[in-house]
């Protein structure tokens, strides 16, 4: 199961489709679109000799619907899309996360809105984090920054979802997805979860069980909606990750998440080179967000600088989290224009100009 | 010595009364639904799949497990509880605006497939729940809420034959549309019911039973009176009979 | 000679059942349930009922909960 010791050459797309095979994904259910697609084709080849289930959905509707189907049995599943297709996704994921069933969705973005284009981008931080479905509710979202953090947040992804009973998204963009980088695919490391006492299986020798969305009694939905919430602060707990990059001493700390980040590194790595004071926080959850590491950061640093490819989302969660302690600035490119190492260098000397004029402060 | 020949079936909540109105064909539907899971002891075996509508509250009425559906998707859901546990009895109960309406491209995308399992779709023309609106089985010329003045086909088209459809999809096993409207009625929806529900155990493919069934309300008929509109009117356009029967080996 | 048990709790008094007994034995009560409605009441003072479970079968409500014949 190519549990190897040693790194392969892998495209992203394929590589998430492998880290799920090696995690215990049993169903994949998926619907073709760019620049994704490699996945399902992928499982297509992968799940049925090994005696799982793939089923090429009518749509995306379909897709998360038979997600939630093998969810409520406890069983690991995973669907994928991207952009337009998660768009449709949204009924189900809202559905999902009332009635606490898990499952895997990955979401590989790519240009918007509408049907945009097929270039990587990063406009659906609002669509995973904040949610395009109705209702209040939160879908954990961890977004990796190379293949090799695509395979590992897989595997989290599947165990965070039982763990929780949530949906969670894996956000990559199209440069993930379609890039080749060597990876190591070491073996699941999380324990199986125990999911016998909620999951579907037929009511022998115990009550029925209900797996449902629709709660119509007086204050039957504001009782599961703050238990949610009580569940969502225990996953912040417990859960919130991130990474941080030189930020000890930094003053431009740049905030970037998936493969912005990366470029980002590079381009702090130069400033540093030229004695310019730059640093890097990288989210790697999304929902939870490490609003409180961030705070503590941007208290240190003189400006936050927040990039994205996209016109300012993240960007919302970033303001709210440093909440003063340092003004923020924003670079973002949209619509699947990509953000290169100069865009980020040139966004830095332009926040170190401010702060040897005494910034905005 | 009298003997006990008619029994409320056991997997029925003790005291889970139905909730729909008066004369209301899902509780005739939901009985025989009953019956057969009792007598084929599928009790502990079944999942049941709620869909959107006067359909939802099926873990009210049944000692069932029962996963919950969006509107229309029961069929996909039920895809996924099958695929994960293939030995479990699987069925989706619908209404017309769930299974033939919004949800119509799944159902026959789960038939195309041969799903394993069994959908029974209660047709009564309308979108019951939310009032009374027309849906895609709405008769021409019959009046509701959104066709005040009878459905025009010239404005809204024709009814939509569901049954007739999904039997033309290769995977489908048994498709039949029956009607709850007089005590032989009631015996062949059984029937029909009873077929569906052995094509699953018997693994043979998907099985659709579209019942037409009375909505009362929102035909603003009593219930006796709707059971005759059924009779009358509906089953003249939407026609009872088995479409398909693959163990039959003739298709009508 | 048969014998119907009706739950009048669950009794919608839709008359479905009155229309389909073949020997006309059930009308509505004079009293009613907690619903407020005249609920379905089988009166065999001649024991006609012959238990054919007709009324049963077509009783929407599972109202009629045994039938003996």
């Amino acid at each position: 199961m190519l549990e190897t010791g040693r790194k392969v050459l892998f495209k992203g797309n394929e590589a998430i489709a492998q880290a799920a095979v090696n995690a215990g994904c049993m169903c994949y259910f998926g619907y073709p679109i760019t620049p994704q697609s490699e996945i399902g084709e992928y499982m297509s080849a992968k799940l049925p000799e090994m005696g799982r289930t793939f089923i090429p959905a009518e749509s995306e509707l379909a897709s998360i619907s038979m997600l939630i189907g093998a969810g409520t049995t406890g069983t690991k599943a995973m669907t994928s899309s991207s952009s337009c297709g998660i768009a449709l996704m949204q009924e189900g994921l809202s559905a999902m996360v009332c009635a606490e069933v898990p499952g895997v969705i990955v979401s590989v973005m790519r240009g918007g809105p509408g049907l945009g284009n097929i270039a990587p981008a990063q406009g659906d931080y609002f669509q995973a984090v904040k949610g395009g479905g109705n209702g209040d509710y939160k879908v954990i979202v961890l977004a990796p920054s190379t293949v090799q953090e695509s395979v590992d947040l897989t595997y989290r992804a599947f165990y965070l979802a039982l763990k929780y009973r949530n949906p969670v998204i894996l956000l990559a963009d199209g440069i993930l997805g379609q890039m080749m980088e060597p990876v190591e695919f070491k073996k699941y490391p999380y324990e199986d979860v125990d999911t016998s006492s909620w999951a579907l299986s037929g009511a022998k020798n115990r009550e029925p069980r209900f797996l449902v969305s629709l709660h119509m009694l007086d204050g039957e939905m504001e009782a599961i909606t703050r238990r949610l919430f009580k569940k969502y602060d225990e996953i912040a707990k417990n859960e919130t990750t991130y990474e941080e990059y030189m930020t000890e001493d930094a003053d431009i700390v740049i905030t970037a998440f998936g493969t912005v980040a990366r470029v980002a590194k590079a381009a702090v790595k130069r400033a540093r080179q030229n004695g310019i004071k730059a640093g890097l926080f990288r989210p790697v959850t999304l929902f939870p967000f490490p609003d409180k590491a961030l705070h503590e950061t941007a208290k240190r640093a003189k400006i936050v600088l927040d990039v994205e490819m996209n016109m300012g989302q993240m960007l919302l969660d970033v303001r709210s989290a440093v909440f003063g302690a340092a003004p923020v600035e924003f670079f973002g490119k949209p619509g699947g224009a990509l953000i290169t190492f100069e865009d980020i260098y040139d966004a830095i000397m332009k926040a170190d100009k401010e702060i040897a004029q005494g910034g905005r402060v | 010595m009298e003997a006990l020949v008619y029994e409320k079936p056991k997997c029925l909540k003790k005291d889970g009364a139905f909730t729909f109105c008066p004369g209301c064909g899902h509780g005739v539907v939901l009985r025989i639904i009953a019956e057969l899971i009792d007598e084929y002891k599928l009790q502990e075996n079944t999942i049941a799949i709620s869909s959107v509508g006067c359909s939802i509250f099926l873990e009210k009425f049944f000692d069932l497990d029962v996963a919950g559906a969006s509107h229309g998707r029961s069929p996909c859901v039920a895809t996924g509880i099958k695929r994960s546990l293939p030995d479990k009895f699987i069925f989706t109960y619908q209404g017309d605006g769930d299974a033939a309406t919004i949800g119509f491209n799944e159902t026959i995308h789960t038939a195309c497939r041969g799903e394993k399992i069994t959908t029974i779709c209660i047709n009564n023309t309308t979108f019951g729940m939310t009032g009374g609106q027309a849906s895609a089985t709405t008769l021409v010329g019959q009046v509701t809420k959104t066709t005040p003045k009878g459905r025009k086909a010239e404005l809204t088209g024709y009814p939509l034959h569901a049954a007739e459809i999904v039997a033309n999809c290769d995977g489908a096993a048994y498709v039949a549309r029956v009607a709850i409207c007089s005590p032989k009625h009631i015996r062949e929806a059984k029937k029909a019911i009873r077929k569906a529900f052995e094509m699953q155990i018997k693994g043979l493919g998907y099985s659709f039973v579209e019942v037409l069934a009375a909505c009362p309300t929102n035909w603003g008929l009593s219930p006796v009176e709707s059971m005759n509109l059924i009779k009358d009117n509906i089953e003249k356009v939407h026609h009872i009979g088995v479409f398909k029967d693959i163990t039959s080996g003739e298709e009508k | 000679m048969g014998r119907i048990v009706i739950d009048k709790e669950r009794c919608k008094a839709c008359n479905i059942c009155m229309s389909v007994c073949p020997k006309k034995l059930i009308h509505p009560s004079a009293s009613v349930n907690s619903r407020g409605l005249n609920y379905a009441e089988c009166d065999d003072k001649n024991h006609e009922c012959i238990g054919c479970a007709i009324c049963a079968h077509s009783c929407p409500d599972v109202a009629i909960v045994k039938v003996f014949k």
